[in-house]
């Protein structure tokens, strides 16, 4: 049995004029781990919504645990656990409170699913007794992530568990990830952090509602047509102009300390071109080097046609 | 003192006995991009504030335009822009409402607001859209708006507290040409982001730790102090070793 499966889901607003989820499909294994990639209004937080039963598709199929969204909801609910994106526990009830809250709703205690939520809790545990409202970003969201595991979920699904959150408090949120994994729960995350992908086992790329890829973060990256380049030099800023202008330019984006290119077409003397080309601009301590691709670099990619149209249209 | 836009010197600020700001010294230079990052909790909010005019430090200086900002609060609201991701427009205003508001605020004469108002829309090539509500417009363009919304009163530095945070990854670059734009007409801009990649696109760029600055120089000497390839591991080295992050 698969954990997810979501078969050519559809979802709309405003009375059909508004296509958030647009014939979505993909599956997860039991025990997979599996991250929804996209930006903000890209459709992931419906299809979390649909997953959870808290919102009817318009079209489609789509089970959880095996059992259908539409017509086996009460049985989803008790085995699933949801951290939804915006903080969702009682504020003015205490860490300790919220979270015998939750056990008792499901039936359970503390106690029993200790061992579940233990590495977790222990970082919180010594503020049992402070309101949920008066915690941290970083502990409200453990909190958070022990509240919707408390009941030992077959699936957890995480609505993009690590928005605002600091590079740091990232890692160790993901580090907490890993473990529940290894525990068997299946995880359906999303993140608009496209360097978290390749902490999943697979991951779906999702912009406008429609999804563009799915399969694990390295051969997501493998797909990327043609090569890509890293080009620096002493003056960032005008550099950029300058490879925009560029004739052989098929696209340029600035990554960090270098801009990613790619050319029309990848000749053999396409480098030693653009570097003369530089050089006549001016540009001075130039290097050019072919780098491997990453998620963002193809997402961008995929995204390009559609970003295009928009722009020409809207 | 003119070239510089933001001085601060043992800035701090207590809450009973917890220290949000520790005695940070810095300054920002007219028409630079300042990065200012930090772990959640680190005080970046608490900092930021102060040099908006909304919060009183308790002791050291600061003077943001060349006001102070114990005197003179007022007199750098009305010097400052500020954006934000998660709160910049009115959704359900249309886009020459949101304006309007804004400039009105910013104590913008009613022509000043139309003449602005109609350059800001050309500039951005959405005349057309002037009576669209903000809600249906794409959030590249909202983006954009919101931007200059901040600037329209022209204010010698502006505040951008995380301004790209969950937006797409094209739209995210095309936000940091506007900030280059706006570098070069000299405007002082002054940015919080959680994205490292982003800090490599600053002059200069300070990364806050339990209420202190523990770096602060432009990415390239960051980096080769660390001895590390990018900004994500010079914050990643110093935000480790934080205290309070857990709270």
């Amino acid at each position: 049995m698969k954990a997810i499966t979501l078969d050519n889901i559809t979802k709309t607003y405003d009375k059909g004029k508004v296509l958030a989820v647009d014939k979505a499909s993909f599956e997860l294994e039991q025990g997979e781990t599996f991250g929804l990639i996209g930006p903000d209004g890209a459709g992931k937080t419906s299809i979390f919504r649909v997953l959870t039963t808290l919102l009817l598709p318009d079209g489609g199929n789509a089970t959880v645990a095996g059992y259908d969204v539409v017509k086996q909801y009460e049985l989803i609910r008790n085995c699933i656990g949801y951290m939804p994106g915006r903080f969702s526990l009682y504020q003015d009830l205490t860490v300790e409170e919220n979270l015998n809250f939750f056990a008792t709703i499901f039936n359970t205690s503390i106690e029993e699913n200790y061992e579940l939520i233990k590495d977790i809790y222990v970082q919180i545990e010594p503020f049992k007794t402070r309101r949920a409202g008066k915690l941290s970003g970083g502990m409200k969201q453990k909190l958070a992530l022990c509240c919707a595991l408390i009941h030992k979920p077959v699936v957890l699904f995480l609505d993009e568990p690590t928005t605002g959150v600091d590079a740091v408090s990232r890692v160790e949120f993901w580090e907490m990830l890993k473990r529940l994994k290894y525990q068997g729960i299946t995880i359906l995350v999303s993140t608009p952090y496209m360097d978290e992908a390749a902490l999943c086992d697979r991951i779906a790329l999702i912009e406008g509602g429609k999804i563009l890829s799915i399969d694990s973060p390295a051969n997501t990256v493998k797909k990327y047509p043609g090569k890509l380049f890293a080009v620096k030099s002493a003056n960032m800023h005008r550099l950029l102009h300058d490879l925009r202008d560029y004739e052989g330019t098929r696209s340029c984006f600035t990554f960090g300390d270098s801009m990613h290119l790619s050319f029309k077409q990848d000749s053999d003397n396409a480098v030693s071109t653009l570097t003369n080309y530089l050089t006549g601009k001016g540009q001075q301590q130039l290097e050019i080097t072919e780098i491997p691709a990453g998620i963002e670099d193809y997402f961008i990619r995929i995204t390009e046609k559609q970003n295009e149209q928009h722009s020409h249209t809207s | 003192m003119s070239n510089i836009a933001i001085q601060a010197d043992k800035l701090t600020k207590r809450f009973d006995d917890f220290t949000a700001v520790d005695a940070i010294t810095f300054d920002v230079r007219q028409g630079e991009i300042f990065g200012f990052v930090g772990a959640n909790g680190a005080g970046k909010t608490t900092a930021m504030r102060i040099l908006c005019g909304l919060s009183i430090p308790t002791s050291g200086t600061a003077t943001v335009a060349g006001f102070d900002v114990y005197k003179d609060a007022e007199k750098i609201k009305k010097n400052i822009g500020y954006m934000s991701q998660k709160f910049s427009l009115y959704e359900d205003l249309t886009v020459m409402e949101n304006i309007t508001f804004y400039a009105g605020i910013y104590g913008l004469s009613n022509q000043e607001i139309k003449d602005r108002g109609a350059e800001l829309l050309t500039r951005l090539g959405i005349e057309h859209e002037a009576k669209t509500f903000v809600a249906s417009l794409p959030l590249g363009w909202k983006q954009k708006l919101a931007f200059s919304v901040a600037v329209i009163h022209r204010p010698k530095i502006v505040f951008l507290d995380e301004p790209t945070g969950g937006v797409d990854p094209v739209t995210r670059r095309q936000f940091w040409d506007l900030i280059y734009e706006a570098a070069d007409r000299g405007i002082t801009v002054f940015v919080t982001t959680h994205y490292m990649d982003e800090a490599e696109y600053c002059n200069r760029v300070s990364v806050m730790v339990d209420g202190r600055i523990d770096a602060f120089d432009t990415p390239a000497n960051l980096k080769k102090k660390f001895s590390v390839e990018s900004m994500n591991e010079v914050f990643y080295q110093l935000a480790r070793g934080a205290k309070r992050k857990a709270d």
